[in-house]
This record gives structure tokens, C-alpha cells and sequence, in this order.
């Protein structure tokens, strides 16, 4: 079995697991946020009236909330939903609940590994797509609607058909200029949108091997732009030294054994240049050089995808005693990022630079505030998703690229190849 | 079931299309069926009757993972769509909340449907009937947990 199939074997009290097998499978742990914590009160509220109650959650101490997309409060209607999710997790006994302005807090998926919230091995159900960042930790993170994610708030349990698995070995010498995001949207680009659909992602090769945490994590996040059920990557010595600097908790690591896999792909990166997805969908991809002559109205360094703290410092690596010559705008992903960040003197070379900082949110990226694009704007942006209508007007346009592409082309107002500014 | 189609051809309808993101904030769910579609056809809810259809191309509901999508078709009247394939949360939304059918159809079916056609559709031999120019395509079945999710009335009367 590979590693998703151990962990669903586990999770389902099975001997075994093979791909279609559906079965209903134990949680570890579970996420909401401010989107869809709400939904799923709604969920309840439905089943209420249909004499289904919930008189108390499967494991309050599993759980945990974030404060992420419509924070700091967008309107009226964004603040009633804080207050209400926060009124409900107190009734059910939710702790784990990281509040915006009250220490640490941030984008659901960036705080689930910079606070070591899921272990390698896990389980984990989170109520938003993404969810399959986690899966870099060596976890089964799996992203679910309102309804499922209720369910398995109740009963502490959920359903999964057993997916097939496509193995990407990402192997060769890799250029300096290079990012795991040039590396994941050449594969989107190829296997496109649905490429993954229903199935696993992993991760292998020495490329990954040598790559940091934050790094793998760019590569699971992004899985969900090519429609799988999860992206993941066997934990390592790299996965242990993350883990044991941010929690004393400990697992147990596992590990395929025999592992089959649908499909295996190789990507020698050696001559990988770096990679942008034009609009209107990630898997829309071409070399940023190819892109040189279309200028740009913004920039924009933020979400799980692209705010880490190595996302930030690539960037900075850029920026450093340049001017910006479009709007550019910074949102670390988490409070502690930001204070690393600062410690490290980035803060002041993005300010330094022109750009605005801002706090942690998940606001542009979706197009619900801080910064949405306007009609014919065209803007380039380490976020994930560039749909129709995903950062603003149904007619701006995204051009997703790395940090260090984002950064060169702030300076340069038109989308550059970080080999094309000088240091 | 019988209604009338609504297509949209493009492949990947995500989301972001059904359900706009500004919107993620909004719970009430006739609020919702107000903006849905809103992405690809600003006059949808206006258009659309209880029992209707969609019609539209592969990896239909891609893109985040918000119920809202499902939900503001659903309350709009659309009972079904249709689509070569859908995104895999979009698709479990739609059965485990037991808002409306995912019905997988092959591709060429997508060409030979038009829009405005009125449908009648047979869960038990999986077949649809276009009763605008006569012509019976088929329905991949479903699969047995899903058959029995969506007997149930959605997943939480579902009994395991």
C-alpha cells in the first residue's frame, strides 16, 4: 500500500485498502473557518428542524477554527458570522480557536503546519478546498463541504472511496530561480484541472527530498487546482525537525510499503524555467518570459499558497533596495510569519519598496475585500486559483506565479523573470 | 423528473462562476439562489423554474469547496445537472447534502442537447429522454453508497 492507503486502512480499522473501496473512515482532526464554520451551523440548524440535534461534537479537543477569510470583519454580515461561529464554539467547547487581533492567528491552512495542529499519519478533514496543503506533513488532509464536515463534527467519522494514486518525481538539479510553484503549475499545466480528479497526489524525488517544509507545502496546496482528493508527501527527517520545533506531541510517522501507483511521472527540473498560469485556470501555463510584454496593474504577495516565510523572503530577495512600479501588496499568512518576517527586516524592504502590508487574510485571493481587482485589471499573485471573476471583476485577469516572478514584475509593471532584474 | 435544460458548454465551471466569492458570507439560502450562476449568466435565477436542469461541460464545480454552490442552485429550482464529469467536492455536496443530482452523461451527449430542451429523465434505467427532438441518451449509474445517500434523503439519514 502507499502512504494515503495506509492511512485510510488505519483510520477504517482495515487490514488493508485498495483503490474504490468505500469506506467510512475515523477522523483525527478537523478544521472550519469563518466561511465555513457557519455553513455548517446552518447544517445543523436544517437538521434541527428535522429532529436531528447535535447535543455535543464528536471531540472538541480535535477541532479547531480560524479566522481567515472575511478577517478583519469585511461588513456587517462578515462580523455577525465571527460573533456566531464564536458564540457556538464556546457552547460545544471548541478551544482551539484562533481569533484575528488575539496572538497568534491566520489562513486555516498556513496555521494547521506552522502550529503543527495535524501530524504525519492523520486523518484530517477541513471545511475548505485547500485542505490538501497539510498533506506535505505526510497527513491524509482532505477538503469537504458544509454537510460532510457536520457530519463528521457528530459522529466523528466521514466516507471516502479509496483513491488511485499518480506518483510525480520531481528529480535533476534545480536552478536557483526556481520555486516549488513554477514546479506545480508546469504539472497543472500539463495534466490540467481535472488531471487529478478523485485521486492522490505524492510527492517523491530528490528534488522534494531536499526540499523545505514550506517549499512541499506549495506543492500539496496546490493539488486542488488539478481536482485532486489529496497531494502528499512521505514524511522525512525535514517533516521531524518542522514538527518537533513546533509541538512536543509525537507520532508515528507512515510510510508506503509496497506502494502501487496509477500513473508515474517524471519532471527532470534542470531546465524548468520559471512558470506562470495565464489567465482564466491554473493549468493555462506558459514560461513568465513568454509573458514579458503584458503589463500588469498589481502584484500581490499573500494566501497559504504564497505567504510562508520563504515566500516572503524570495520576494524580499528581489524587492531589496528596488521601487515597485504597480500596486503591490503584502499579507504574510500567519501573525508568526509576520513577526518573523519583521524580525528579519523583510517588512521594511517591502515598505521600503512602495508596497503596501497588510494583515493575514484570505480576502484577495477569493475577491471578497482588501484589495479586489477592478474591470480590465490585470494583476500577478502567488495565490492559487485564477478563475473568472476569482480576485475581483469577472473581467480582471490573474497570472499565478512564484514569489520571486511576483516580485520581479512589481519592479518591472509588466510579468518579468526573476533572471531578467538585477541584484 | 422532467424540466427544461439550461446549458452551458465550457469545461470547468468552477465555483467561483457558480457562487461568487464576495458572497461566501451569505447563509440564507434564497439569498444565495439570487446570485447564483452569476459568474457566467447575471439573469440565471430569473430564468430558471423549480424542476429545471443544467446542462454544461467536464469538471463541473471545480474550484473551493463551498456548499453554497450547490445550495444556491438547488434553492434556484435546478434539480440535476449534467456534465461528462464533476470536481470531486462539488459532486459530494451535491449528494451527502441532498440538494440536487449529479448525473454523469457522456460527451457527445453534451452536443446533442440544446438548450431550452425539455428533458425527462429515469433514474431507475438511467436514461434520458429529449422530448424536444426525440432522442434517449444515457446516465452512468451511481455508485451503491451514493445510490443509497441519495435514497436516504442526504447523508445525515443515512444509516451506516
Amino acid at each position: 500500500m502507499n502512504i494515503t492507503e495506509k492511512i485510510i486502512a488505519r483510520a477504517s480499522n482495515r487490514n488493508s485498502a485498495s483503490p474504490g473501496d468505500v469506506v467510512f473512515a475515523n477522523v483525527d482532526k478537523l478544521m472550519i473557518h469563518d466561511v465555513s464554520g457557519p455553513g455548517v451551523i446552518k447544517v445543523f440548524e436544517e437538521w434541527s428542524k428535522k429532529g436531528i440535534q447535535l447535543d455535543k461534537v464528536w471531540n472538541a479537543d480535535k477541532i479547531w477554527i480560524a479566522e481567515d477569510h472575511f478577517v478583519p470583519s469585511a461588513d456587517r454580515i462578515s462580523a455577525e458570522n465571527i460573533s456566531k461561529l464564536t458564540k457556538w464554539a464556546e457552547k460545544f467547547g471548541i478551544k482551539k480557536h484562533f481569533k484575528y487581533g488575539l496572538g497568534q492567528y491566520g489562513i486555516c491552512h498556513t496555521l494547521s503546519h506552522e502550529e503543527a495542529l495535524v501530524l504525519p499519519g492523520e486523518f484530517y478533514v477541513g471545511g475548505d478546498s485547500h485542505t490538501n496543503t497539510t498533506g506535505a506533513l505526510g497527513a491524509l488532509a482532505v477538503g469537504l463541504g458544509h454537510t460532510d464536515i457536520a457530519y463528521a463534527m457528530k459522529h466523528g467519522r466521514i466516507w471516502l472511496k479509496v483513491p488511485e494514486t499518480l506518483l510525480f518525481k520531481i528529480i535533476g538539479k534545480k536552478p536557483p530561480h526556481i520555486m516549488a510553484k513554477d514546479i506545480i503549475l508546469k504539472i497543472i499545466s500539463d495534466i490540467g484541472t481535472d488531471g487529478a480528479n478523485y485521486k492522490t497526489m505524492e510527492f517523491a524525488g530528490n528534488v522534494v527530498s531536499q526540499m523545505s517544509m514550506e517549499e512541499r507545502l506549495t506543492l500539496t496546496n496546490m493539488t486542488t487546482e488539478a481536482g485532486a482528493k489529496n497531494g502528499i508527501i512521505e514524511p522525512d527527517v525535514v517533516t521531524d525537525e518542522y514538527i518537533q520545533q513546533r509541538t512536543a506531541d509525537s507520532y508515528k510517522p507512515v510510510l508506503g510499503d509496497d506502494p502501487h501507483y496509477l500513473e508515474e511521472y517524471t519532471y527532470d527540473i534542470e531546465k524548468l524555467e520559471p512558470f506562470v498560469a495565464k489567465p482564466y485556470s491554473p493549468q493555462n501555463g506558459a514560461a513568465a518570459r513568454e509573458l514579458q510584454t503584458v503589463e500588469i496593474n498589481k502584484a500581490y504577495i499573500g494566501s497559504c499558497t504564497g505567504a510562508k516565510l520563504e515566500d516572503l523572503r524570495s520576494a524580499a530577495q528581489i524587492l531589496k533596495g528596488k521601487k515597485v512600479k504597480v500596486r503591490t501588496e503584502v499579507l504574510p499568512a500567519a501573525q508568526s510569519i509576520y513577526i518573523k518576517a519583521m524580525k528579519e527586516g523583510l517588512i521594511d524592504i517591502f515598505m521600503e519598496a512602495g508596497a503596501v502590508v497588510g494583515p493575514p487574510t484570505c480576502g484577495a485571493c477569493c475577491g471578497a475585500h482588501m484589495g479586489i481587482l477592478a474591470k480590465d485589471e490585470i494583476c500577478v499573485s502567488t495565490t492559487n486559483r485564477n478563475f473568472p471573476g476569482r480576485m475581483g471583476h469577472v473581467e480582471s485577469q490573474t497570472y499565478l506565479a512564484s514569489p520571486l516572478v511576483v516580485a520581479a514584475s512589481a519592479i518591472k509593471g509588466k510579468i518579468t523573470d526573476p533572471r531578467d532584474v538585477s541584484n | 423528473m422532467k424540466g427544461i435544460i439550461h446549458k452551458y458548454s465550457r469545461d470547468n465551471i468552477d465555483t467561483d462562476v457558480i457562487l461568487p466569492g464576495p458572497y461566501l458570507k451569505i447563509h440564507d439560502h434564497d439569498e444565495l439562489s439570487k446570485h447564483a450562476m452569476e459568474g457566467i449568466d447575471t439573469d440565471f435565477s430569473n430564468k430558471v423554474a423549480k424542476g429545471d436542469f443544467i446542462l454544461a461541460g467536464s469538471n463541473f464545480g471545480c474550484g473551493s469547496s463551498r456548499e453554497h454552490a450547490p445550495i444556491a442552485l438547488s434553492h434556484c429550482g435546478i434539480t440535476a445537472v449534467l456534465a461528462p464529469s464533476f470536481a470531486r467536492i462539488f459532486y459530494r455536496n451535491c449528494v451527502d447534502g441532498g440538494y440536487l443530482l449529479p448525473l454523469e452523461i457522456e460527451k457527445s451527449t453534451l452536443e446533442e442537447i440544446s438548450d431550452k430542451d425539455t428533458l425527462e429523465i429515469d433514474l431507475e434505467k438511467n436514461q434520458i429522454h429529449d422530448m424536444t427532438n426525440g432522442k434517449k441518451f444515457s446516465i452512468s449509474p451511481f455508485p451503491p453508497l451514493i445510490k443509497k445517500i441519495i435514497d436516504a434523503g442526504g447523508l445525515m439519514y443515512y444509516k451506516e
